[in-house]
């Protein structure tokens, strides 16, 4: 699924990354829990996540995750899309809830990690 | 080479900063992109342990063609018994450290899953010392 459609699909705000809407996902994760992130094999994941703050792009660095949806409202500082920006990681905000996100994403066809 | 990297306790904003420089040494080195994502998953695992529990601590890193060695030697309460430590699911993790995201008992065994060699002592009261060895050729 391309960052464009998953944009599209949550009506969402694209906060870095304009450069790289077609980049594509294949797997989704949603967790607060970076920890549980970290245990990831997978590659072209998406991670969908109510944390905001700075050892979320951290984890996704390190994960090689290069998309982060933030659900429902959360403030993503200038200082987290400075460090995305360096990285080459994708920020989306969307309004929705957690559990909508999910069940939009994964009733357009995104797959489950587990 | 050898580069050194210092690391503080409680400073969560940095927390990520050591092991950031690792990865784009590796990619740097052209070393295999799962390679390298094992080795920075297991030094920022270990990186973000100091950040939550130590006081202070320097992660020391020594790269040759072969191998990349990575040892965090930090200063503080220690580890009272390592064996228990490993077991997923065991934290002695505060609220500041569980609200960042970590602290749900899984850093140890994820850095041993990743890591081709883990090695950790730990004295109570002075600080712990985690050894990461990897193969990147």
């Amino acid at each position: 699924m391309l960052v464009k459609e998953i944009i599209e699909v949550l009506d969402a705000r694209l906060l870095c990354g304009e450069e790289r809407q077609d980049y594509g996902v294949e797997v989704a994760f949603a967790s607060d829990l970076m920890s549980d992130v970290l245990t990831l094999k997978d590659d072209h994941v998406l991670l969908i996540t109510g944390l905001a703050n700075m050892q979320t792009i951290r984890t996704a660095e390190m994960s090689d995750i290069h998309c982060v949806v933030f659900a429902r409202n959360k403030k993503v500082s200038p200082e987290m899309i400075e460090l995305a920006r360096e990285n080459d990681i994708i920020l989306i905000e969307c309004r929705y809830s957690m559990f909508k996100t999910c069940g939009l994403l994964y009733g357009s066809g995104l797959k489950a990690i587990y | 080479m050898h580069f050194e990297y210092n690391i503080e306790g409680g400073d969560f904003t940095r927390a990520g900063y050591a092991s950031s420089q690792v990865k784009k040494l590796l990619k740097k080195q052209g070393v295999e992109m799962s390679v390298i994502k094992r080795t920075v998953v297991a030094a920022y695992e270990a990186e973000v342990n100091v950040v939550a529990h130590a006081y202070g601590g320097v992660m020391y890193v020594d790269l040759d063609d072969r191998q990349m060695r990575i040892v965090l030697q930090d200063t503080g309460p220690g580890i009272e018994d390592i064996q228990q430590a490993m077991e997923e699911g065991y934290s002695t993790a505060s609220d500041a450290v569980r609200e960042m995201g970590f602290g749900a008992g899984m850093g140890l065994s994820n850095m041993k899953k990743n890591a081709h060699e883990l090695n950790i002592e730990s004295e109570v009261g002075k600080g712990t010392r985690v050894e990461i060895i990897m193969q990147i050729a």
